[in-house]
């Protein structure tokens, strides 16, 4: 039996027995643009904790996927389903940074604080409550002295951890993370990293990640899904042992 | 007449009241403008006006409002609010929008001239320029313009922060819930009505301007979204009234002086933002 069918088999059983403490699960969804799919038979779930890497070349619909998780597109077919006490707009979203970004006059404390815009509805201003939600993920990123500052003049990383601190204001279960070394230099870059495992082990943030480095995702997730030709899910020990995992091993990149 | 004899005029007076409340709700919708990329749109929007202004005229309207105002809220809205999903993207469309309108307009008024008026050329270059009109207005228009300016303020103030949310990352904004598609309608209606508030004062080819300047002078200076709009409304208002002001005193065209007078505002603002980055 294929891995991939051993985990949809696991998958099938949980639903069966009437689990849905996954915060995330697909079943069957297939996605792309204007009908014309990218994506077909995907099936995979999140649960509380887990820390799930979405690898796969260029082109195979990482970001795709990123997008109708976020519901900001539609699926072809199939359904995201939220559970576990998840809303759609629970989820924290860090995305990549986009060209209007680059030159934006806006301080570090008013980018954070719009975090807490989806929750407003048409309630036009914060609340005290949402002010100390933002000045706490502030502390929690070390960004404190950079509250005043403008964010077009922060280096790379730190503008991540602005980003993050934003996301964190919207959610308080689950991260979606869209290339977030992207253009990051190598010790920010391990910093980066070494700051999400903590949300995920020491907070108990369940992270999913789009991430272009298979062995910064096998390092630090506890589950890999790779799209493309062949789908995978399921566990990273599992990964190892397909042929696109042991052919990574074999090149001794994650080997120990 | 000093200048102190020129504010007891009541058409300087409204001239000043409407040419400050218009500045003011332009610049506070430039910065969104400006950071959306989305500059040109005021140029755009106020060729599509004219050329409802001239279908108007055409068709004999006396009240031409009646059908610029749903024309330009309308376009508007398809380049807007269409935002990043449209086929044809931002720039482009409002170029192709823009100058359609433009040539349409011109045609029709050349092709079927409005009764009782021979200077086409004269009529137009009023439109586009702006001319006196604002030195003219009657006393339902002033008031007219009150009225939508104050909306234009109270919207700004209450969707400040969705302004903001929207304009930083409209995609985080609509994944983490907010009712983007809503937001970005009601800003391009909002805009909509500006400008044709604005062509009255300026006309319509410096549109633009009023949108533009403010903005971009305050973010030579200023680093948080707060303090950019404040400074833009303030450097708005105060050029607005300057320009009037001068144009009344040395008789020079209002729309020009007043573009002008924001030109000197941007050269003094980046020259403080040079010398403060040697400092």
């Amino acid at each position: 039996m294929e891995r991939n069918d051993f985990n949809n088999y696991s998958l099938k059983l949980d639903q069966e027995r009437g689990h849905t403490d996954a915060l995330l699960s697909c079943q069957d969804l297939s996605l792309g643009y204007e009908g014309k799919a990218i994506l077909e038979h995907l099936n995979f779930e999140v649960r509380a904790g887990n820390y799930l890497c979405i690898v796969g070349e260029n082109g195979s619909g990482k970001s795709t996927l990123m997008k109708t998780i976020l519901g900001l597109i539609h699926p072809l077919k199939g359904e995201v389903l939220t559970g576990d006490g998840l809303r759609q707009n629970e989820i924290g979203y860090l995305p990549q940074q986009t060209v209007v970004q680059r030159d934006f006059p806006a301080s570090v404390y008013e980018i954070v604080l719009s975090g807490c815009q989806g929750r407003q509805g048409l309630r036009p201003f914060y609340t005290k409550a949402d002010k100390a939600l933002a000045w706490r993920n502030i502390d929690r990123m070390e960004i404190r002295p950079l509250a005043k500052r403008c964010y077009r003049e922060l280096s790379g990383g730190q503008q991540q951890r602005v980003l993050l601190a934003r996301a964190l204001c919207a959610t308080r279960k689950l991260l979606l993370l869209d290339e977030p070394v992207a253009g990051l230099d190598p010790r920010v870059t391990a910093e980066m990293y070494q700051l999400i495992s903590e949300l995920n082990k020491r907070d108990g943030i369940t992270v999913v990640m789009i991430s272009h480095d298979l062995e910064a995702a096998l390092r630090n997730a506890s589950h890999i899904l790779h799209i493309g030709a062949r789908i995978y899910f399921g566990t990273v020990e599992g990964y190892l042992e397909t042929e696109a995992g042991s052919r990574w091993t074999a090149k001794g990149g994650a080997g120990k | 007449m000093t200048l102190s004899d020129y504010l007891q005029l009541p058409f300087v007076q409204n001239a000043l009241l409407v040419g400050v409340l218009v500045a003011l709700c332009s610049s506070l919708l430039g910065v969104t403008l400006v950071l959306r990329r989305f500059s040109f749109i005021g140029d755009g929007l106020s060729h599509v006006a004219f050329g409802a202004m001239a279908v108007a005229a055409v068709i004999g309207l006396t009240n031409d409002m009646l059908l610029v105002l749903p024309v330009t809220i309308l376009c508007a809205v398809l380049l807007l609010a269409a935002g990043t999903n449209a086929r044809i993207k931002g720039d482009a469309a409002v170029a192709m929008i823009s100058v359609g309108a433009l040539a349409v307009g011109y045609l029709l008024m050349n092709l079927f001239p409005p009764s009782g008026k021979s200077n086409i050329s004269g009529d137009v270059c009023t439109t586009l320029f702006g001319g006196t009109s604002i030195l003219t207005l009657k006393s339902l228009e002033v008031w007219l313009s009150i009225a939508l300016s104050a909306v234009v303020v109270v919207f700004f103030i209450l969707f400040y922060h969705k302004i903001f949310a929207v304009t930083f990352d409209e995609s985080f904004a609509a994944a983490t819930g907010a009712n983007t598609k809503l937001y970005n309608l009601l800003i391009a209606v909002i805009i909509a009505v500006v400008i044709v508030l604005a062509m009255k004062l300026v006309g319509s080819l410096l549109i633009s301007a009023l949108v533009v300047f403010p903005a971009l002078s305050a973010m030579r200076l200023f680093k948080s979204f707060r303090s950019v709009s404040i400074c833009a409304a303030v450097i708005s208002v105060l050029c607005a009234a300057a320009g009037i002001l001068i144009a009344a005193v040395a008789g020079t065209p209002v729309g020009s002086t007043i573009v002008v007078a924001n030109i000197g505002v941007f050269a003094l603002f980046t020259l403080a933002s040079l010398v403060r980055g040697r400092i």
